[in-house]
């Protein structure tokens, strides 16, 4: 029902979009005003999620800890996965961000024999990782847009994701990664029974969102060529504060610019800030070190306690009873 | 215990993990017997001045909730939202990837989707996203958002107190969102109107009020702790002190009033009488802060600090110079990760060293307060133990790492150093159910009560599975491990699971294997066992 609620959704934008191509006055708006509103969207959204984050406190000091701690001198401690200090939290944070460290580790159980049985099983990670690796490579090689010249590191990234040069133009590794990477995410979602039950319409429209980008973009490539000095003066018009509406581009571009531009606002306000969010989890970027230096709250709350003074006058009786030394005879 | 009333184990491994056919949202909690814990009586409610206190069970249909629960509650909400970055990252950034979800031991024991964490978080997440997420106030259940009602309540504690803070899902999670956070704040919501469960508010009561979870008066602590040492003495020929209360000791020693309350949590109990004694340590136990646990950390992050207080308190008032700490898992939670912040800083205490080898324990600088297993593998490394390995002859142990010490510490080379130096027959269990990666009892957080004895023994089923594949490998019939919950509560699920498996603390073996100046041959153990040497 939810993934049904997504297509539809899907299918809605891609005719909104049709629709804004084929109308000037729309198409128009869109190429000129729509750039700007997304990118304050996403760039208000974002800073607005972060400053929201940032200003929360983090009252108690609660890293996950997964290896041996830093302790007696002669024990071997775990510097990364029980960072004591600045630098191991760094490390714990780079395998968290770069090599999806904590994903890694995944096992799936099986009752076999009548008792649970754990293997690994790394494809969740290993497409998770090819997924955003390639989804990254493609951002950074749109970058040719919007800069002139374009920086020769961009050039050099988009000439080794080529290099195989299969068909004219080039098809890039990455496209072809970046589906691999889509189409196990969502069929893990649609045919394991658990992924599915717990997923959400916003789950299965991200994932349609992202494959719909990368669909336009890729028959803009092989299929619908349009003219690339076009969309070069459209970007750079975008970044030079001076927009022009692009000649000849086609439906399949506009198509293509409305699905990007709907994942760009969106992506501050849905699921997709994990982004901006792995970077700020307390159970991964804080030390382990909450005995060797204390943490300070700045909210620490005022309680009722319990003295001694009350305790003892409860039970002095008892305590001099049976010999216990009290303070106040 | 009587398993009489649950199903027997062959039945309980019949686990479905099918999600039902009715949606998430649509399938309301069944509160069947033997799955959940009895409401809190009204008495512990009001020792404790909390609200709502009332007669009820969560089994009746009228909990009996302030008549403006829904405003409390997200009021309450509101508020955790702006003192917890945690809970609202947590809230945020989940994308349901599901890598937790076979992760939780209430799930591989029990199917019931609603224990996967991802989605024991959304029941939380739900109504966060419908009253303080825009797209949910305008898009609702489309975006995963729905009411608060009575149904959505008794959903969240039918759940809530079917989590035991265990942390092993957030090794798992991309962003490390941990689902103890999660329960954590979802009780304390829960117990701003109420509803809470008994295994937990009367040991917090109790400890408020006469310093330990089990309402043990002064003189009742000073009873058990000399019976014990009649007992050692009985067994080593060793007449070992016991000092309470004693002003101008060097070291404070808590430990969890489990340890001196029940088997075989005494026998870890009489271990640290041994030792303390062997090594001549000018410590003294306190009746006043009598207890290491804290049931505040299954209640709220206000009853943790006012339950611990009293730690600080005492050291002070005793005038000691650091805090050495028992056994016990969620004690040292509270200890490491929230005690210093809440109820430091501990400016009148010393940083701690150890007075018989010299080792400064820098990792305790500030808060200063050691845990015991940091304590004697020092002792053992500085070569202070004298320790005959064959006089635990007669055990094949295995070692269950702890939750906490183990997630939210990381000390797994500690106590492995005292048992290898102690036994001379230790095995592993299997890689993925160890260290970082170990299960729960099952029954921690307040969950070890008898009425949720079939959750319970589901939850601690993958535990005991790992223990049975070394019984059958090696023969094991022992099960160590550094938790006062743990002693009581694996020692139930063994003789549901593995039957002859018996539980026991670091400390029982280590005191089973040391030679005591001026003792007695041995001839069994600290339980009245019969060593075997081989």
């Amino acid at each position: 029902m939810n993934l049904l609620k997504s297509i539809i959704a899907i299918s809605v934008i891609a005719l909104l979009a049709s629709g804004i191509a084929m109308n000037q006055a729309a198409s128009r708006v869109l190429a000129v005003a729509a750039p700007y509103a997304v990118l304050s969207f996403f760039l208000g959204g974002f800073i607005y999620r972060i400053i929201k984050w940032g200003r929360t406190p983090v009252p108690f000091r609660i890293p996950t800890t997964c290896g041996q701690a830093k302790s007696l001198p002669w024990i071997k401690n775990n510097p990364v996965e029980n960072p004591a200090g600045a630098w191991g939290v760094i490390g714990r944070m780079a395998g968290e961000i770069f090599l999806f460290r904590s994903l890694f580790r995944n096992t799936d159980v099986k009752i076999i024999d009548g008792r649970p049985v754990y293997g690994g099983t790394q494809w969740l990670w290993f497409f998770a990782l090819v997924f955003h690796g390639s989804l990254l490579i493609v951002v950074i090689r749109h970058l040719r847009f919007f800069t002139e010249p374009i920086l020769s590191c961009v050039s050099s990234l988009s000439a080794l994701d080529g290099f195989l040069e299969i068909g004219v133009p080039a098809l890039y590794l990455s496209d072809v990664a970046l589906f691999a990477g889509l189409i196990y995410l969502f069929l893990r979602r649609v045919l394991i029974p658990q992924v599915r039950y717990i997923s959400l319409f916003t789950d299965y429209f991200a994932l349609l969102l992202i494959a719909a980008v990368a669909v336009t973009g890729l028959l803009l490539r092989h299929f619908f060529p349009v003219d690339l000095n076009e969309l070069k003066t459209l970007a750079m018009g975008w970044v030079t504060f001076a927009p022009v509406v692009p000649g000849g581009v086609g439906v399949v571009f506009y198509i293509h610019l409305c699905f990007v531009f709907v994942l760009i606002a969106w992506l501050p306000f849905s699921k997709l800030i994990h982004l901006g969010g792995i970077f700020m989890s307390p159970t991964r970027n804080m030390a382990n070190n909450s005995r060797r230096q204390r943490h300070i709250n700045p909210w620490n709350a005022e309680v009722k306690v319990h003295t001694y003074a009350e305790y003892e006058d409860e039970f002095r009786d008892k305590m001099k009873a049976v010999g216990l030394p009290v303070e106040k005879e | 215990m009587s398993f009489a009333k649950i199903p027997q184990p062959d039945e309980l491994m019949n686990i479905g993990y099918a999600p039902p056919k009715t949606e998430w949202m649509n399938t309301p909690v069944d509160f069947r017997p033997g799955t959940w814990s009895y409401g809190a009586a009204a008495k512990n409610l009001t020792a404790l001045d909390m609200p709502n206190p009332r007669t009820w069970q969560p089994s009746d249909a009228d909990w009996k909730l302030p008549e403006n629960w829904k405003e409390i509650i997200l009021a309450g909400m509101k508020e955790r939202l702006e003192k917890y970055r945690s809970f609202r990252l947590f809230m945020d950034i989940c994308v349901r990837c599901g890598a937790c979800a076979d992760k939780c031991h209430f799930y591989i024991g029990s199917g019931d989707p609603k224990n996967m964490p991802v989605l024991r978080a959304e029941l939380l997440r739900s109504v966060y996203r419908r009253y303080f997420t825009t797209a949910g106030k305008r898009f609702g259940k489309l975006v995963g958002a729905r009411d608060l009602t009575v149904d959505v309540l008794k959903e969240w504690f039918y759940y809530f107190y079917q989590c035991t803070e265990c942390r092993r899902c957030s090794v798992f999670c991309p962003y490390g969102i941990d689902q103890a956070e999660i329960t954590m704040i979802g009780r304390e919501l829960l117990n701003c109107v109420g509803c809470n469960i008994n295994w937990v508010m009367e040991p917090a009561a109790n400890c408020f009020r006469t310093g330990n979870h089990l309402g043990i008066q002064p003189g009742g602590v000073k009873d058990m702790l000399e019976f014990m040492a009649d007992d050692i003495f009985d067994r080593t020929g060793v007449r070992v002190e016991v000092p309470i209360n004693k002003k101008g000791a060097d070291i404070l020693f808590v430990t969890p009033s489990g340890d001196y309350f029940a088997d075989p949590g005494t026998y870890t109990c009489m271990g640290y009488l041994m030792l303390f004694h062997e090594i001549g340590l000018n410590y003294t136990f306190s009746t006043y802060a009598s207890e290491g646990g804290n049931f505040g950390l299954f209640t709220s992050h206000e009853m943790i600090k006012r339950l611990n207080a009293k730690i600080y308190a005492e050291a002070k008032r005793l005038g000691v110079k650091w805090i050495l700490g028992g056994e016990c898992g969620h004690m040292w939670r509270v200890i490491h990760q929230y005690m210093d912040t809440m109820n430091g800083p501990a400016d009148f205490l010393q940083e701690p060293i150890s007075p018989i080898t010299g080792t400064r324990f820098e990792n305790a600088r500030s808060t200063k307060m050691v845990h015991i297993v940091e304590f004697t593998a020092d002792l053992i490394r500085n070569g202070k133990l004298k320790l005959d390995p064959r006089r635990n002859d007669h055990l094949k142990l295995t070692f269950h790492d702890s939750c906490n010490p183990a997630r939210a510490m990381g000390l797994f080379e500690e106590p492995r150093y005292i048992i290898q130096n102690s036994c001379n027959h230790f095995y592993e269990m299997a890689e993925d159910t160890i260290r970082e990666k170990t299960f729960c009892c099952g029954a921690g957080a307040g969950l070890g009560n008898d009425e949720n004895l079939e959750m319970r023994m589901r939850g601690g089923m993958p535990r005991a599975m790992a223990v049975r594949d070394v019984v059958k490998k090696h023969g094991v019939n022992r099960l160590g491990c550094i938790c006062a919950i743990d002693r009581a509560t694996l020692t139930t699920l063994m003789d549901y699971w593995v039957p002859g498996v018996t539980v026991m603390g670091v400390h029982e073996l280590l005191a089973n294997a040391l030679v005591m100046k001026g003792e007695n041959e041995r001839t069994v153990d600290l339980r009245g066992d019969e060593i075997v040497v081989s």
